[in-house]
């Protein structure tokens, strides 16, 4: 599949060359024919006034992922440098892949990519550098997706959107709040944390009722 | 539980909904014993102000007793049974912004964000019952409410002040404070503030505290400006005289040192042709706030004065005189206020007697007749200058 092997090469071009520039994406030629698959790279960056030992070791830990990230369900370490990650709903269920550590730079950098025979292979790289303040940290990321043909491809490019960088911006919003407050802020019109996903129209500000509560974020 | 919710353009309505729980460890409970209707809740009635939805519960000042505490709360910081007062920006307490103590710029406390960035460049906090561009919070003209981050923002009240004396901590007292002290007000100066409703009123009070030779009073309503008269304020009426001229009159040719746009977005004008024009541009949404305070004070102001802007602004404006701010040194700023930061200090002047919030008081309404005091304060009838809910 042509899209399959642009999507390697972005991987292993992003693997090999570990640059974490900025890069206007928009909505990706790829995106628009995502049926038939393409890669998609997408770039964050956000300040979080936390050292960077500090955020480098959240992250690293990969199971915090899924706290801030919601297209993740789970990440399970399997090994020193490999996991196992689950997508959540927002890819389709029983997604999942494995994926190694390439590089990490502790306080500084972290590359990983997926192997074997991904659903969706994909890799990505954590740039951290401190703030001119001295109390904060930079976070840089980069993840590459090779999105592939059919069902599972059509959900990904259902969840990116016309915004695809939207998604990692808020991904990196949770991850601030995560570290900088203890946990994802809610509110009564966006009550359900990283699974809030949908912007508008949200439900009113009004408190939940014990049912709505009881049923979450699917109801 | 009883809550005032957004009914759709020009229209609000008392109804139950659910009674808020915790849905995050730093959040408290709050059964309400006041509340009040804020100038800047007819924005969202008048329907200025996008991203509301029926059946969002209003009010962003209100305060009460706690009920429940999360479990991340701290029992030294605050707990059941404490009486306080809820400042109206949501702030987290450890993100740069409320580092620098700029809390309505907080970067963690409004989960639409991203909304909000597209807006405004940047994010702001989260606030209770202003829209779900500022989080979709529920607000406090009920009977009770979730706080979020409540070991941050809440002032405890330990004294036996009444609720009447301490419920303005929570936005217009800070708020008009604010805009008198972005005004540097030196000892010689006069300062002129446009618009005579709650947020003006304490403004001007402010600007006296802080020392200022003269205090001028600028709107329309006769019953607002003799409010500011009484207070020792100086009154303008811009529908009798020209504000110019007036202005320059006593200030002797020289303008007003400091100036406070204590209006916003949708100010009425003495020049029917302007408003008219304002009033069209809005209407077809090829402006979406009518500024003609905002023009006026940078006019008015003398050379190497400042503009303090308190008045709520949401969006884009049209002729902002930009050569008057620009070639006669004008300083302009502006901000929602950062409450958190002024709650003590007012607190204190309050108990020490330098201010009277209960002055501005002209209606107190149980909740269910909220519709009633929406529609008195935003008609200004009945000579309404501010109404307090009691729940």
């Amino acid at each position: 599949m042509t899209g399959a092997i642009a999507g390697t090469t972005a991987i292993d071009g992003l693997a090999a060359v570990q640059a974490s520039r900025r890069k206007d994406i928009g909505l990706m030629p790829a995106l628009r024919g995502a049926h038939k698959g393409g890669s998609m790279e997408l770039t964050a960056t956000t300040t979080i006034r936390k050292p960077a030992s500090e955020v480098y070791a959240f992250w690293r830990d990969l199971e915090n992922l899924p706290r801030f990230m919601t297209h993740l369900e789970e990440v399970r370490a399997t090994g020193e440098r490999t996991s196992h990650w689950t997508a959540g709903a927002p890819f389709g269920k029983n997604v999942g892949w494995d994926a190694e550590i390439l590089e990490e730079v502790p306080g500084e950098r972290i590359a990983w990519r997926s192997t074997g025979n991904a659903d969706v292979p994909n890799a990505g790289n954590v740039r951290l550098q401190p703030a001119p303040d001295g109390v904060g940290t930079e976070i840089h990321v980069v993840l590459v997706y090779d999105i592939p043909g059919g069902t599972i491809g059509k959900a990904v490019a259902r969840y990116f959107g016309e915004e695809p960088h939207q998604q990692l911006d808020d991904d990196l919003r949770r991850l601030k709040q995560v570290l900088e407050t203890g946990e994802v802020v809610r509110s009564d019109g966006a009550p359900w944390g990283k699974r809030a996903r949908k912007e508008f129209p949200q439900r009113p500000a009004q408190p939940l009722s014990d049912d709505e509560l009881a049923k979450g974020a699917d109801a | 539980m009883r809550a005032n919710t957004w009914a759709g353009r020009n229209k609000v309505e008392v109804r139950d909904v659910p009674d808020p729980k915790i849905l995050n460890n730093r959040d408290a409970i709050v059964r309400i014993t006041s509340t009040a209707i804020c100038g800047s809740d007819l924005h969202l009635v008048n329907g200025y102000v996008p991203t509301m939805q029926d059946g969002d519960v209003m009010g962003h000042e209100f305060m009460g007793e706690v009920i429940e505490v999360g479990s991340g709360i701290d029992p030294g910081r605050l707990r059941v049974g404490d009486r306080v007062v809820v400042p109206f920006p949501i702030a987290c307490g450890a993100c740069a912004a409320c580092a620098a103590e700029l809390y309505s710029c907080c970067e963690n406390s409004n989960p639409n964000a991203g909304i909000a960035e597209k807006m405004f460049g940047h994010p702001v906090a989260g606030i209770f019952g202003y829209s779900h561009l500022t989080g979709g919070f529920a607000g406090g003209q009920a009977q009770y409410a979730r706080v979020p981050f409540a070991d941050v923002g809440p002032l405890k009240i330990e004294s036996d002040l009444s609720d009447e004396q301490v419920l303005f901590l929570s936005d217009i007292l800070p708020t008009g404070y604010m805009g008198a002290e972005m005004c540097d007000i030196q000892p010689s100066d006069v300062v002129a503030v446009w618009g005579a409703g709650p947020v003006g009123q304490f403004a001007m009070d402010s600007a006296r505290v802080l020392g200022a030779a003269k205090v001028i009073a600028i709107d329309k309503e006769p019953y607002r400006l003799e409010m500011a008269e009484q207070a020792g304020h100086t009154p303008v009426n811009f529908d009798e005289v020209d504000v110019r001229s007036t202005l320059l009159e006593l200030t002797g040719g020289r303008g007003p040192d400091k100036c406070i746009d204590a209006v916003g977005l949708e100010a009425t004008h003495g020049s029917a042709h302007i408003a008219a024009y304002d009033h069209l541009k809005q209407a077809v949404r090829s402006e979406t706030d009518r500024p003609h305070a905002l023009r006026q004070a940078i006019l008015s102001c003398r050379s190497g004065g400042v503009v303090s802007v308190i008045g709520v602004y949401g969006g884009l404006l049209d002729k902002f005189p930009a050569g008057a701010w620009m070639n006669r040194s004008l300083t302009l700023r502006t901000g929602q206020c950062h409450v958190q930061r002024y709650m003590k200090p007012l607190l204190q002047r309050i108990e020490r007697g330098e201010i009277d919030p209960t002055r501005i008081i002209t209606h107190t309404l149980p909740l269910d007749d909220a519709e009633h005091g929406f529609d008195i304060f935003k008609n200004k009838q009945d000579n309404c200058e501010k109404v307090v809910l009691k729940p």
